[in-house]
């Protein structure tokens, strides 16, 4: 290498330190965070009955026992379809919204954007805004400054450790393991979920923040896919404010555009760019620099929305001196509505699927090996595992019957008649002989079809499953 | 190549300075955090090859100075599997059979345990499925050479069959008719048999075999075939032959006998194995 290499390869953070805005967004966004937090923080602890032998808790993964509970609805693994259908609808819909409104999931809703957001006001309740927390990086460690930063870093740690907990309290009985937790009873695992989504979020949320949507997370490089011209995104109106400047007094201010480069924009912006460059991969369509505009717009006299929702295809009209399209006109095109049809197919084709499931179930899996047994009689006997699901909140007797041919005797194995009971919640696996006398036509077949049916004698639900009976004819 | 750092004039980004043909390389450095992350994987992987077995040696590998294992943590989790069911096991081992209800946790212990039991140890002549194979009982169906009432399973399981290790081993004995009857006598008395099962036979050389039944046969199997489980002697009248219900396979198993063996599992197994494995195969279909 030469000694030319003036220039790093690599480059050290600029810290940002985005200005405190007021307006419709801002106000918006702290909606949101206040709506997406308090779901966070609170669904583990709302209760639900399910009856005595049944987690009371409303939204559950019991990952120990292989179910998920969401309130009235209870998933088995065997379900899991339903997982992966939410799964493909989140992102359908992500591409919906992206291709309508830009990166609204990256500016309202990201949980990296929320805690940043709510570190961010940490950051300014203990240092101040923006001047002065830049003033504080440059000053020497004083008493005053360390005292400060001990402050809101014990703070973030609050916040960060209650993120961290709360997530382990989806996967247990949150008031048990909170007990369990402050009282250093709770299992390894549970600590070290809690510390390591401690640290993400203190690191993340603290010092990371715009890195994370830059360097860390891929959706800003796929984003370009999701959205065309249509695509109501956060922008410059670079028609209208260009040329910039300052108005000076022995100046014609009809020379200059809109924008008088006060920076506002640019101030509040959370990843530290310029929106009035156009679009970048960096911006996460925050629309802080909306409001940071609109208020100095109204401060100058101007008409709002030199930075704005737009469509970039309006700009033509726009240098026309037309009036941009209505939303609706960028929103309803062929694009979202396959977006939308997708996602609403998907949606309820799992509701479908949710409400016809049955709450009792039977699965047969025949005994190959052997095919059948000969009795001494000379009759020929198959035998079936059957597994018998319960889904009711208390044990069910379920009671068997075979369709097939009348002269098939069905025997439980160690149970007397053909009733067994299943506990709540649970399957049982019972082995059901079906045997067909000798000389019967079953018995002298290749292969004899028939059903196994079975009834919840409590409800009266019924289900079956199809199966096939060996003769001799197989061998 | 090298030359002065400079900026590109279309995109205003600075260049690396290396120049190739009029081609300059634009320098958009990658975060400082980034290259530091990449040391400390660096160094975790360093770390974590001394701290866990990893290099590969003549002999064997390094053994960390973790001293992890496995081995080892397969070790202690069965050890801990077994600590966690030795109350069960306990209870298995000192249970009366015949009185252990199917709902009581060590009936559920020795069916899960005597499956795992049954294909380590009697799966090789009875079977995976038990289903047996010539010469070796169906485990399945209703035919018991020595009972299958719960405990007649558990002696046999225990003591085994001609088993000269365990003095309390079944032995049954049958002669080898080919030395004691003619080849005639021999042919008639199959006759009878194949009559007494049901099957196809000559009418007229069963009716000489009834008289030669009675005298060598039936002080054992019985006067109607039916067998007597107490002496091992089996059923010749039903539908189940261990060796085969032909003709030909009938007129060899009376003219050389047959004898089958079986170890006595109650050497070589712990009392709540054979527990275990005797539940099993009572459950299987054919218990009494």
């Amino acid at each position: 290498m030469s000694e030319a290499m003036s220039t790093s390869l690599y480059a050290a953070r600029e810290p940002i330190f985005p200005k405190d805005v007021k307006g419709t967004f801002r106000r918006l966004k702290w909606a949101i965070m206040a709506v997406t937090l308090g779901i966070y923080y609170l669904t583990p602890w709302i209760r639900w009955d399910r009856g005595p032998d049944l987690p009371s808790q409303a939204v559950l993964v019991d990952l120990a026992n292989r179910r998920f509970y969401f309130f009235w609805i209870e998933i088995w693994p065997h379900e899991f379809y339903f997982v992966a259908g939410l799964l493909i609808m989140a992102g359908v819909g992500l591409f919906l919204f992206t291709s309508a409104l830009g990166r609204v999931w990256c500016g309202y809703t990201c949980p990296q954007t929320v805690w940043t957001d709510l570190f961010l006001w940490v950051e300014r309740k203990i240092d101040g805004d923006r001047n002065n927390q830049i003033r504080l990086l440059k000053s020497s460690w004083t008493f005053k400054k360390t005292r400060l930063r001990l402050t809101k870093w014990s703070i973030w740690l609050v916040i960060a450790v209650a993120t961290g907990g709360a997530w382990v309290f989806y996967f247990a009985d949150a008031p048990t393991l909170f007990n369990d937790l402050v009282t250093l009873q709770a299992a390894p695992i549970a600590y070290s979920t809690v510390a390591v989504l401690t640290a993400t979020t203190f690191v993340f949320g603290g010092f990371m923040r715009e890195q994370v949507c830059i360097y860390m997370c891929p959706w800003p490089r796929i984003q370009g896919a999701m959205m065309d011209d249509d695509t109501l995104t956060v922008a410059y109106r670079d028609w209208r404010g260009e040329p910039r400047g300052k108005v000076k007094r022995d100046q014609a201010p009809s020379l200059l555009g809109d924008c008088i480069d006060c920076k506002a924009c640019v101030n509040v912006c959370p990843v530290g760019i310029d929106i009035r460059d156009g679009q970048q991969m960096e911006c996460i369509s925050c629309a802080l620099c909306i409001d940071a505009c609109d208020d100095i717009m109204a401060k100058i006299g101007k008409p709002r929305g030199l930075v704005d929702y737009l469509a970039l295809s309006d700009e033509g009209r726009e240098r026309e001196g037309k009036e941009p399209l209505p939303a609706w006109r960028h929103i309803f095109r062929l694009r979202t509505m396959i977006y939308t049809a997708a996602w609403g197919l998907c949606g309820l084709t799992l509701l479908y699927a949710l409400f016809i499931r049955p709450a009792i179930d039977i699965t047969v899996a025949p005994v190959r090996n052997p095919q059948f047994v000969t009795l001494s009689d000379g009759a020929i006997r198959n035998a079936y595992d059957i597994r018998l699901r319960n889904k009711h909140g208390e044990a069910r007797p379920f009671e068997f019957n075979v369709i097939g041919d009348k002269s098939f005797v069905v025997r439980l194995e160690g149970v007397d008649g053909l009733q067994v009971m299943v506990p709540a919640d649970e399957t049982a696996l019972q082995r059901v002989y079906v045997v067909a006398p000798k000389k019967s036509e079953p018995a002298r077949a290749k292969r004899t079809e028939l059903r196994f049916w079975v009834e919840d004698n409590v409800s009266g639900e019924r289900t079956y499953q199809d199966s096939l009976f060996n003769g001799k004819g197989a061998e | 190549m090298a030359d002065q750092s400079s900026h590109d004039p279309v995109t205003g980004t600075e260049t690396t300075g290396h120049d190739w043909d009029g081609i300059t390389e634009l320098n958009t450095p990658l975060p400082r955090w980034w290259l530091w992350t990449l040391y400390l994987t660096i160094v975790w992987g360093v770390g974590y090859s001394i701290a866990y077995p990893a290099w590969p040696m003549i002999q064997g590998a390094t053994t960390g100075f973790l001293g992890y294992s496995t081995r080892a943590e397969v070790a202690a989790e069965i050890t801990r599997v077994d600590e966690q069911n030795a109350e069960v096991a306990a209870m298995l081992a000192s249970a009366e059979l015949a009185n252990l209800p199917r709902d009581h946790p060590a009936y559920q212990f020795g069916v899960s345990g005597g499956a795992a039991i049954f294909r380590a140890n009697c799966s090789q002549c009875h079977g995976a499925g038990a289903a047996g194979a010539v010469g070796y009982p169906n485990l399945l169906d209703d035919a018991w050479l020595w009972g299958g009432a719960i405990d007649e399973i558990e002696y046999t399981v225990r003591h085994g069959i001609r088993n000269e290790q365990d003095p309390d081993a079944h032995w049954s004995q049958m002669p080898a008719f080919g030395e004691l009857l003619s080849d005639e006598e021999i042919e008639f008395t199959t006759e009878f048999i194949l009559a007494l099962s049901g099957q196809e036979h000559d009418a007229t050389l069963a009716a000489e075999g009834d008289v030669l039944y009675a005298e060598n046969c039936s002080s054992c199997h019985g006067e109607l075939g039916l067998g007597d489980p107490t002496v091992g002697a089996p059923n010749l009248a039903d539908a189940i032959w261990l060796y085969g219900g032909d003709r030909e396979t009938i007129k060899y198993s009376i003219t050389n006998a047959r004898f089958g063996v079986m170890p006595a599992w109650g050497l070589r197994l712990s009392e709540e194995d054979v527990k275990a494995v005797t539940i099993y195969v009572h459950q299987l279909g054919g218990g009494q």
